[in-house]
């Protein structure tokens, strides 16, 4: 496990050395890493961030020394008492919990998924099979970044990878479900975006008025379910 | 109770210190570019350090306020400050009468100001905190920059603010202040130099890039924001096959490197995760430095140890406690 500077305020844990061998496993080590950090409760720590083979700990260095740090070893003081608790044993308290199974229903094609067509072409699918092998797969949130809520996806069947878009659309929809590469995510908000849409949900994935404010955490296995456009507009949480 | 917007400025939002906290949900903690300008300015007029206040980016903002305020500005991008016909620097408490119209002028040098006002911009608090996250549309005022003929309601005062407004309400501008530093990071005119620790894949970079960056001056592009700031200069190539990374954390301060080898200086507003390689991190006590950086700067970087960046900010925050000290002994 590499510990690195994230400037002088944070620092990035680096969990798995690799993210292609097996994604769902470093996702799961990310994940109790995370938890086992949490419990630490570890001097002037602010916060916590995941991605997907690192932890990112944030922290004021301030408070660090008041916690006894020597002076100028503010990092390694703190790096070796992360190190510590990501090795520690597991405390039953923070052992794996079984992760969370969310639905996120989509209208796929037509005004909502104007790439639909696009993506279908490249992989040499009709469109309805192409949302249809979307919506049979199971994927999981191996984190939540670029813009408020918005859930980076692993699980995409390998076939439906697409390269970006040349040009990025200037806005895109809330909702949309976009294909990048090998991955698809969903747009939580408006926003600038350059993956390919294939459909939209109705859900909410982010509200500034809930805690936590996102829909999907970390960890979430995802399950899209196909709805009509009708079902789209009528659509209540 | 309130200060209405008479002319909005070019882009003035609510801020306060940020809301950290969720990150894991994708929010950046976002708040003041410069938060330790808003923070001194907050502490002269006697409001929590993290009451809400204005950031004005290149000046052109006029308040008229209805009630009397005490208000305090830091920063730069705001050379002229006026009250009336009064000229009020940066650093300093000011007395303001109900009535009385505040202005600040077309900014001659530095890119931001922000501006505490007595009792602080009352807005409902979002995920914790008054800052306006422009990219989410929420926080301070509906998510968005100030317009004309935006009311934006004020706290109540606190005792000290109270006690102040007394004994500004004849002298009107206070004779003590802010260090200089801190009143305005850009006062005395100097080439800009941001000094930088080493990022996770500084090893990535060629020799000769490393070289570039540490003695070239990279100018500031117009397509800069409250997110980052573009830096045109030699392309920083990588010495490694450029192979894609795989997102991680970014915070304020990181430099990353696209494609294309045009650095991006990440200012608060960033994205909590990102794929660029990270070349290099500004130090936390030359972030009001890099939050004055505006189209057509230019800036050099230089590489200091950890260990001294972490000296400056407990230098730095064992002098903000003085301050507070100091300042409680005139109010």
């Amino acid at each position: 496990m590499e510990i690195t500077p994230l400037g002088d305020s944070a620092l990035l844990v680096r969990v798995c050395d690799r993210l292609d061998d097996d994604p769902a496993l470093a996702l799961d080590r990310v994940l109790e890493a995370l938890r086992k950090l949490e419990a630490a409760n570890l001097p002037g720590t602010i916060e916590l961030t995941s991605a997907y083979t690192t932890i990112a700990v944030f922290f004021d260095p301030v408070r660090v020394l008041e916690a006894g740090a020597p002076a100028n070893a503010v990092h390694e003081w703190l790096g070796d008492r992360i190190r510590a608790a990501v090795t520690d044993n597991i405390d039953p308290a923070v052992a794996a919990t079984e992760p969370r199974l969310v639905h996120i229903p989509v209208c796929y094609g037509g005004k909502h998924g104007p790439d639909l067509d696009d993506v279908a072409r490249h992989t040499g699918l009709s469109p309805e099979e192409v949302a249809r092998r979307h919506s049979a797969g199971e994927y999981r949130v191996h984190c939540i970044g670029f813009s408020p809520g918005f859930p980076y996806l692993g699980g995409l069947p390998p076939e439906l990878a697409m390269p970006r878009r040349a040009t990025p659309r200037k806005s895109v929809p809330a909702g949309s479900i976009g294909i990048g590469g090998a991955q698809t995510g969903i747009y939580p908000l408006p926003s600038p975006g350059g993956w390919h849409l294939i459909g939209r949900t109705p859900a909410r994935l982010f509200s500034q008025d809930a805690d936590p404010p996102s829909l999907l955490r970390a960890g979430d296995r995802v399950c899209f379910l196909a709805i009509t456009s009708e079902q789209f507009e009528t659509w209540t949480e | 109770m309130s200060v209405t917007v008479i002319q909005p400025g070019i882009l003035v939002t609510i801020q306060d210190l940020g809301r950290p906290g969720f990150r894991q949900s994708g929010v950046s903690p976002g708040g003041a570019v410069d938060a330790h300008a808003l923070r001194i300015a907050n502490m002269i007029t006697g409001n929590e350090d993290s009451a809400a206040g204005l950031e004005i980016t290149l000046g052109k903002l006029r308040l008229r306020f209805s009630d009397e305020r005490c208000v305090a500005w830091c920063g730069g991008g705001a050379s002229d400050v006026k009250i009336g016909e009064l000229m009020l620097p940066a650093g300093r408490a000011c007395f303001v009468a109900a009535g009385e119209e505040l202005q600040f002028m077309r900014a001659r040098s530095g890119c931001r100001a922000w501006l505490a006002i007595s009792g602080g911009v009352d807005v409902p608090p979002r995920l914790g905190s008054r800052a306006t996250d422009l990219r989410g549309g929420f926080g301070g005022l509906e998510g968005r920059a100030l317009r004309a003929n935006d009311r934006l309601p004020l706290g109540k005062h606190s005792l000290r603010t109270q006690k102040l407004l007394e004994s500004l309400r004849n002298t009107h501008v206070a004779e003590w202040g802010a260090l200089p530093e801190w009143a305005a990071p850009l006062q005395t005119p100097r080439e800009l130099v941001l000094r930088i620790v080493r990022g996770a894949d500084w090893t990535r970079f060629s020799s000769a890039a490393i070289a570039d960056f540490l003695s070239q001056p990279f100018k500031i592009s117009p397509d800069s924001d409250r997110m980052g700031a573009r830096l045109d200069g030699p392309a920083l190539q990588r010495s490694d096959e450029g192979t894609d990374l795989i997102s991680e954390a970014v915070a304020p301060g990181t430099v990353q490197v696209p494609p294309g080898g045009q650095p991006i200086l990440l200012l608060a507003d960033c994205q909590t995760i990102g794929g660029y390689p990270k070349l290099a991190h500004v130090i936390t006590v030359d972030l009001p430095l890099a939050a004055q950086l505006g189209p057509g700067d230019h800036v050099h970087f230089r590489e200091v140890p950890m260990a001294e960046a972490h000296h400056l900010l407990l230098q730095r925050e064992q002098n903000v406690a003085r301050f507070r000290i100091g300042l409680s002994l005139h109010a």
